[in-house]
């Protein structure tokens, strides 16, 4: 006779599987879907011990800790996915301070019905992400709402990174005379995003520039951060916004050149399809800084030389302006400012 | 950008503005009006301003669907909204525009309303055929460019026997606008050495419907395409006229523009619309004969019947010049509004919000020359 009855620990269907609310209910549909798909995709001993918090050690130096929301629509698309996305998000958001990124964590607000294997899909895709990037994901939270009440799932991390002694970037330190670079090609991101969402094809694909940006900042302190005022991730609102920040935070202006400014050709005309400016469109992968002008080539050079900033430029320059516009030289040969972005906004971007 | 670039060539722009500069006459000052929001946004965009001498002044006409549509008609439309069987589809320019009461369709939409931003009139079609058991209206702007669309849903909507699907029709007419900017008839009758005419419109109707502009006015007109190497060819193709006493329509636009227009389109408007006695255009005031209606054989489709809408004028903010603007006889920066109360983020005047505006044109892209303007003119004084 069987008297201790051991229950039959079923694997999830992760081929037709679905989301229900027992999976957020804290019972053992919950632990089971945070074991097999979240602890399998993000393997580390702070997971492994099964707290609802990490201890870590405390680094020297200063803690940078940022915290971060991803919406995207659609959940994949090409060149990365929300997944991804987030854990490059987050780290670029510490990246750019100057600072080495430690740890992440990330909570997941996931609607009833959404299929296993899509959530296993974008776990595997963060845990990808997070061990190439080598910063891990060390905490998490599980949440299902009822359906309709989310679109699929949405994911809010948080980032800690420790910022080494002597080294201060800010917004508001930008000078007149400070070159201003940017890592590469503009608009790539957000071009990937709306072309998928309108179903739009351009003979060549167009993919997200989705990337972790730690590596680059820190080849380009190692040879100049003395040099460095601000480095900025033009995100949503693109470069046109970050210029526009940085220009009121620093009560300064820019002069840039229309010419100077990287922008891959099937982006340029898949703007010019859907009406947007790629000055305006966001860019995942891609950094801004601005530095002392003495040292704009050695960090051009720098840039060039890391596999991230092999199309990095000089665009222009900050200027005194106490009006704080960002003037651009147009490719046509006439002037114009490139203000904030008004108008329409690109809902649901990153 | 094949086919693009070309019209964008710095160096094609340089010759063509060194020719500007050495053809006009230095004794007199040439005034163009662009009609076309389209050709104030590639002005302003591209810097075509700097690119051209002093003596040539470009004023910005009223060819806006956004900016011209009055405040009474965004009034219905956020009336048509609030009605809880409604769906209003539109185009995502006019979600911002002012109404009466501080309101506009983002504040109805906030509210509850159920307003769809949608691309084209087909979208709007496709709503109505995917959700049966609501009424899909959708919110009809702009000038024989959009018109065509819009007969053609209409008719595919008859054919489809979609019993759900209306439109509320703002279409609105280019030469009638043209004759009265230039007649003067809303008041002050602005001074204007010619016109830029328009480039989309002009595919539809031809070059032809201008030869009044010449014949009644004794003013030039060159159709023009929308590129910033288009718009200075036609500048230069004016000054030609003027310099050499000449008076004609000239087409610049010959890749697209014909002198009968595209008979086809033309058929289908006429076919689906009437022409209204009589429409409120913010700026021109009520201009007879100037907007579209749709015709009896379609009256099951048009909302204006379906939900009994009779339109109630309503005023513009005393303050808001976009009246003066769109007639050219003010500037953007002679508005006292203009980039203290009134700005992109929140547009007191209609000219504020479409990016076609002349006011938001000038704020977005050219206002960092409005400072040096006014030393210079100080100092002139």
């Amino acid at each position: 006779m069987n008297l201790v009855m051991k229950p039959v620990r079923r694997k999830l269907d992760m081929r037709n599987g679905r989301v229900d609310l027992s999976h957020g209910s804290g019972g053992r549909a919950m632990a089971q879907l945070v074991s097999d798909i979240f602890h399998e995709a993000f393997d580390n001993d702070w997971l492994r011990r099964n707290d609802d918090q990490a201890s870590l050690d405390a680094p020297a130096g200063r803690l940078v800790m940022t915290t971060d929301g991803y919406v995207v629509s659609p959940l994949f698309f090409p060149g990365g996915d929300i997944g991804s996305l987030s854990v490059h998000g987050t780290i670029n958001d510490i990246a750019m301070a100057g600072a080495t990124p430690k740890y992440l964590s990330a909570s997941f607000i996931i609607e009833e019905g959404f299929a296993l294997a899509e959530l296993q899909r974008i776990a595997q895709s963060m845990g990808e992400a997070s061990r190439a990037a080598g910063v891990p994901i060390v905490t998490g939270d599980t949440k299902v709402v009822e359906r309709g009440k989310a679109d699929g799932v949405f994911i809010s991390t948080a980032g800690v990174g420790v910022l080494p002694d002597g080294l201060s970037l800010s917004s508001d330190k930008a000078r007149p005379g400070d070159a201003v670079l940017v890592s590469g090609s503009m608009g790539d991101h957000g071009v990937a995003i709306m072309s998928r969402r309108e179903n739009l094809e351009f003979g060549v694909e167009i993919l997200s520039d989705s990337a972790a940006l730690h590596g680059l900042t820190a080849s380009m302190i190692a040879v100049a951060g003395g040099a460095l005022r601000v480095m900025r991730d033009p995100t949503r609102g693109g470069l046109a916004a970050a210029l526009n920040e940085i220009a009121h935070q620093s009560n300064v202006g820019f002069a840039i050149a229309e010419d100077m400014i990287p922008v891959k050709p099937q982006v340029a005309a898949a703007c010019e399809f859907l009406g947007l400016d790629p000055l305006y469109v966001a860019n995942e992968g891609k950094l801004m800084a601005i530095c002392a002008p003495e040292s704009a080539e050695t960090l051009l050079g720098v840039m060039r030389a890391h596999p991230l900033g092999r199309d990095a430029a000089l665009i222009g320059h900050v200027v005194e302006d106490e009006r704080n516009f960002v003037e651009m030289t147009t490719h046509f040969g006439g002037g114009r400012i490139v203000d904030w972005l008004s108008g329409e906004q690109l809902p649901r971007i990153c | 950008m094949k086919y693009v670039d070309e019209y964008r060539d710095p160096k094609l722009a340089k010759g063509v503005a060194a020719t500007i500069a050495a053809e006009v006459d230095p004794g007199r000052t040439y005034r163009f009006m662009e009609f076309c929001g389209g050709h104030t946004h590639a002005i302003s965009r591209y810097g075509v301003e700097d690119m051209l001498p002093k003596n040539v002044a470009m004023i910005h006409g009223p060819g806006c669907p956004v900016c011209v549509l009055p405040v009474g008609r965004i009034d219905d439309a956020i009336r048509l909204a609030s009605d809880p069987r409604v769906t209003l589809c539109t185009y995502a320019d006019l979600m911002r525009v002012p109404a009466s009461r501080g309101t506009s369709l983002l504040k109805a939409r906030a509210a509850g309303a159920d307003i769809r931003m949608v691309y084209s009139t087909l979208d709007a079609l496709r709503i109505a055929e995917a959700e049966p058991d609501r009424e899909v209206v959708f919110l009809a702007i702009g000038f024989e460019t959009t018109t065509p669309p819009t007969a053609l849903a209409i008719k595919q909507a008859k054919t489809m026997g979609l019993p759900n699907f209306s439109v509320f029709c703002n279409h609105v007419l280019t030469p009638v606008a043209m004759r009265a900017i230039l007649a003067g008839e809303s008041g002050e009758a602005t001074r204007l050495d010619g016109l830029v005419g328009p480039a989309h419109v002009s595919t539809v109707i031809g070059a032809r419907p201008y030869e009044f502009v010449a014949s009644d006015y004794v003013k030039p007109v060159v159709i023009s395409g929308f590129e910033p190497l288009d718009v200075m060819q036609s500048i230069l193709m004016l000054i030609r006229q003027i310099n050499g006493g000449r008076c004609a329509i000239e087409n610049q636009y010959v890749r697209a523009v014909t002198s009968d227009g595209n008979a086809r389109a033309q058929k289908e408007m006429a076919e689906v619309f009437d022409l209204r006695e009589s429409f409120e255009w913010r700026g021109l005031g009520l201009v007879p004969h100037s907007a579209l209606r749709l015709s009896d054989a379609f009256a099951a489709f048009d909302a204006e019947r379906r939900f009994d809408i009779h339109t109630v004028a309503a005023a513009d903010n005393p303050a808001c010049e976009c009246g003066a603007i769109l007639r050219g006889a003010k500037k953007p920066t002679d508005c006292r509004l203009f980039g203290s109360l009134c700005t992109p983020e929140t547009p007191m005047g209609s000219c504020m919000v479409s990016s076609e505006g002349s006011c938001a044109a000038h704020y977005v892209y050219g206002r960092f020359r409005d400072r040096s303007r006014a030393r210079i003119e100080r100092a002139a004084s």
